[in-house]
């Protein structure tokens, strides 16, 4: 017999407005306290104390426009957001500190997320949507050098960029980039030579969220259709659809897999949270919670796997902490 | 026929009356199907041989020479078989060049395109006749581009001459365009203009074809004129004739063929293709995923059974739809209503009926909110079910707002369909309404309207007519329905009336007799269409009466798509009132439509509206027959 779904551990209020972002950052040892960010539609960014369950701090460094990114550089203690005021912003947030240390303009004005990935000791590199239309850009943190920016050509008709994902292999080989959009295809960007190495259409509508599994080649993308898309890469460095999945109601806000590579969450428009094994895409939860739509879906870094906990944030004003299959 | 090539003086003429003489008392066939394959191959090489071919036709004389030079055109299998044989006669003889680029092209339409080709490509392959050819384009695009030519010439003799253009275009190079590309941009526009303002579409899709071709080729680098229009095989094969086919081909429709041929190989080649490398990406997904351990099953699901579709709940009474529809900012709620009302209107008439001007009002003024499929469907069959419910009161508010300030042509004509689709409910019985709502499909009318529209109401009357001539041999057929009173009857005065009082006060906005032609149009159909269905109520004679006036005052409009309505508007009328009525009570009125009709039958310049006409007076035969034949 199936059991029923289970109900949050905690739910977080307070916010005040749409949550539009989710980062955790619970690896650190005691005395540290576990945290999450959340990035909110009214401009702040809230510090939440996973033990008291309340905020620590109150960030505001985007002149009210709604923050739609939030992501840690290293240490809790760096972190960056991104918000609609065109402007990604760099904290310094040790000892009590609420100050922006750094922004970089990015001219701007749509929703596409941020990309952060740590290619050296101090080094980042950072991907966001360019001024220009199809364009994305490379930047490279903390110099905010531009590294590459990536224009697809001519008569591609891709459309903006809604999501993108950097990543490597393995330390040391090279970073890549992978970006869906508004047309419904992901491309696979080679960002040494600004150029496509692959590319897939794997929706009919613009995707809306991607993530990509490195160790085994294989990701999954969701668009405001009522299909998940998965597909691999090969060792020619070739998008291919793997399987579709077919959901009950259309539209997919956000999609995460757990860093463990088990399990995986989506963010529905029809305010539930799905659960699905990553191996073969086997639903196994629906979360249902929200009241409105769920804007973002998070797992949290804790060391320990039976502490590990899913984060959702939603329309509703109201983040849901869930503790769900943390036994394996 | 065979020539003795022997002396270099010998005289021709002699051949040449004879040829003449021949081809204009009729024998053209006769003649030149043995001499011109004979020609042909004569003079393929033989520089001399087309000399004497053209001394031939130089010497026939003037009054014949139309006979001959038409059968040669009409007869050589290609441009270039035409230039051997002709020569430069155009260039020389005056009646040759008249009856070449005036006659063929202008005068006359009954020519085939392979014609047509002969003769441009004649006129192009030679320097001293291009500047015919391009004499004879501006001529032909001065008559495309006439609007009093657009309203007037017969839809056959507009598309001889598109074709004629298209054709010219192809044989033109690049400093000819050059040099008359301003002339071409002037004419073009005019043309355009005219025929975009035609009601039919057949000749607007002929203006849009000729105008993309035409600046196709003045504006070879730029952007290009481009509209949209239905492809089908009219317009594939004046698009074929832009491109100039090659000069072996002796049957010009063969490339057209090859052409088409080879585009269907192609895409099939490319399929197959696709999905081989589709079936191979399947194979190997599949063994695959056999080679994979089943790891996953150490997460064990949970209860998903309450994952359902996420219903948006829509509201269970009209006023509350009312509410939603005037004032509500939740686009779901909004759709959801909109999706719903019909169903709800007709189920809660007494409820209806409190709102139901109200109800109109807003459907008549609701816009798309949101992106619903099919929008225009659901509004318009909200509108009718409103209608069907109440139909008094908001008959009467519609046809008032139809003659209001400040509509658009779209809501008039909106307005229109909203009252013949009731219209057709009503008159139905209840027993065959409930089928017909079963299927959803409305075979008569078209819910999205077009001009089409008219079309299959014409073919419902056209089988009307036909089981009513047959009918008083037959006896009663359809004795089999059930039987119910007719709700359309105590209605339709307040369907029809109105609509026919004010068609000639011009509003600010709105003025059916002049610019709103297209209207009329539809408004003299929808009349029709409400004769036709008030059958057997007892208001017919009244509105037949009405109806003849009003067709009477229009009778002389110039355009033909309102002929069409006013012709179907008395076969409505002698269909549906009853016989001895019209005899009795409409006689002279009778007499003189007769005459009427007699006379479009002979000089209209529409087809549709001689046979329409004709159509009218065999109904009127057949009346008249039918009394006689009744015992009094």
């Amino acid at each position: 017999m199936a059991l029923p779904p289970p109900d949050p551990q905690f739910v977080l209020r307070g916010t005040s407005a749409a949550v539009h972002t989710l980062h955790f950052s619970c690896g650190g040892q005691e005395p540290d306290v576990p945290t999450l960010f959340s990035g909110s539609e009214n401009g702040f960014i809230h510090v939440w104390n996973l033990k008291t369950h309340r905020v620590n701090t109150e960030l505001d460094g985007h002149g009210r426009k709604s923050v739609y990114c939030v992501e840690t550089i290293g240490s809790k203690n760096r972190l960056l957001s991104q918000g609609r005021d065109q402007r990604i912003c760099l904290w310094d947030l040790a000892e009590g500190r609420t100050s922006v240390t750094d922004s970089v303009f990015t001219e701007n004005v749509g929703f596409c997320r941020c990309s952060l990935l740590k290619v050296a000791q101090g080094r980042w590199l950072v991907a966001m949507a360019a001024k220009a239309l199809e364009e994305v850009q490379v930047l490279e943190l903390p110099s905010k050098t531009s590294v590459c920016t990536l224009k697809p050509e001519v008569g591609a008709k891709l459309g903006m960029p809604m999501c993108l994902k950097l990543w490597q292999l393995n330390c040391g080989s090279q970073p890549l980039l992978l970006a869906g959009y508004e047309d419904g295809s992901v491309v696979l960007w080679n960002l040494s030579m600004g150029k496509v190495l692959s590319q897939l259409v794997c929706h009919q509508e613009p995707v809306m969220s991607l993530d990509f599994d490195s160790e085994k080649a294989k990701g999954i993308s969701g668009s405001s259709e009522k299909v998940l898309s998965i597909w691999s890469l090969n060792e020619q460095q070739n998008l291919q659809v793997y399987k579709t999945h077919k959901l009950v109601n259309a539209g997919i806000s956000d999609i995460t897999i757990r860093p463990d590579k088990k399990i995986l969450a989506t963010a529905g428009w029809d305010h539930r949270i799905r659960i699905f094994g990553w191996k073969k895409l086997k639903p196994l939860a629906v979360l249902n919670y929200h009241t409105a739509t769920v804007h973002c879906v998070s797992f949290s870094d804790h060391k320990n796997p039976s502490e590990r906990l899913l984060a959702a944030g939603s329309k509703d004003h109201r983040i849901s902490i869930w503790s769900i299959y943390t036994q394996t | 026929v065979c020539f003795v090539p022997g002396g270099l003086d010998c005289s021709i003429s002699f051949v040449s009356h004879v040829l003449g003489k021949v081809c204009v008392h009729g024998r053209q066939k006769e003649i030149l199907s043995v001499l011109v394959p004979r020609l042909t191959d004569l003079t393929k090489s033989d520089c001399i041989w087309q000399r004497i071919c053209w001394r031939l036709v130089e010497c026939v004389p003037d009054r014949w020479m139309e006979a001959v030079v038409l059968g040669f055109v009409q007869r050589a299998p290609g441009a270039d078989v035409l230039s051997r044989l002709l020569g430069n006669l155009v260039v020389k003889n005056k009646k040759a060049q008249f009856v070449v680029t005036q006659k063929v092209l202008l005068l006359q339409y009954c020519h085939t395109t392979a014609v047509l080709q002969n003769l441009l490509g004649y006129l192009s392959l030679d320097s001293l006749r291009r500047a015919l050819l391009i004499k004879v384009l501006q001529e032909l695009l001065e008559t495309w581009g006439s609007s009093s030519a657009v309203k007037h010439s017969p839809p056959e003799q507009q598309q001889y001459i598109s074709k004629a253009i298209l054709i010219c275009l192809s044989h033109l190079k690049e400093p000819e365009i050059e040099s008359c590309r301003q002339e071409l941009l002037t004419s073009m526009m005019e043309g355009v203009k005219c025929h975009l303002d035609s009601n039919l579409p057949q000749i607007r899709r002929l203006g849009m074809i000729v105008a993309e071709s035409i600046s196709s080729k003045i504006n070879t680098d730029g952007p290009v004129l481009k509209f949209q229009y239905e492809e089908d095989e009219e317009a594939r094969e004046l698009k074929s004739l832009l491109v100039q086919t090659p000069p072996f081909c002796v049957v010009p429709s063969l490339p057209d063929d090859n052409r088409n041929e080879k585009a269907d190989a192609a895409p099939p080649l490319v399929l197959e293709s696709n999905k081989k490398s589709h079936t191979t990406a399947l194979v190997m997904s599949d063994e695959e995923s056999d080679a994979e351990l089943d790891s996953d099953d150490d997460l064990i699901p949970y209860d998903m059974s309450e994952d359902k579709e996420l219903k948006i709940k829509a509201p269970v009474y009209i006023r509350d739809c009312i509410e939603v529809l005037t004032g509500s900012e939740d686009v779901d709620k909004w759709e959801a209503t909109v999706k719903t009302l019909e169903s709800l209107v007709r189920n809660n008439p007494a409820a209806t009926r409190e709102v139901s001007v109200e109800l109109a009002k807003i459907l008549l003024h609701l816009e798309e909110k949101t992106c619903i499929e099919g929008f225009v469907e659901l509004r318009q069959r909200a509108q009718v079910a409103v209608l069907t419910t109440d139909p008094i009161p908001v008959a009467k508010y519609l046809t008032s707002q139809f003659y209001s300030l400040n509509y658009s042509l779209r809501q008039r004509m909106d307005i229109l369909d909203v009252l013949v689709l009731a219209a057709q409910e009503l008159s139905y019985p209840k027993s065959h309404r409930k089928t017909k709502h079963s299927g959803a499909q409305n075979p008569c009318i078209q819910l999205l309207p077009g001009s089409d529209s008219s079309k299959d109401w014409r073919r419902i009357v056209d089988e009307r007519i036909k089981s009513k001539t047959r009918r008083f041999a037959t006896g009663q057929s359809q004795a089999e329905l059930a039987s119910s009173p007719n709700e359309f009857s105590s209605v339709v005065g307040h369907f029809f009336f109105p609509l026919i009082q004010q068609f000639d006060r011009p509003l600010t906005t709105f003025d059916l007799l002049g610019e709103d032609h297209f209207v009329l149009g539809r408004l003299v159909h929808t009349l029709a269409i409400l004769m036709y269905l008030a059958v057997n109520t007892v208001a017919v004679t009244a509105m037949g009466k009405a109806l003849l006036e009003f067709v009477w005052a229009l009778r002389f409009h110039t355009d033909s798509y309102v002929r069409q309505g006013l012709l179907s508007c008395i076969s409505s009328m002698l269909l549906s009132v009853p016989t001895e009525r019209l005899l009795q009570d409409m006689t002279e009125e009778l007499l003189e439509t007769q005459s009427w009709l007699g006379d479009v039958v002979e000089k209209d310049p529409d087809g549709d509206c001689r046979r329409l006409a004709l159509q009218n007076l065999l109904l009127m035969e057949n009346l008249k027959k039918k009394l006689k034949i009744v015992p009094s």
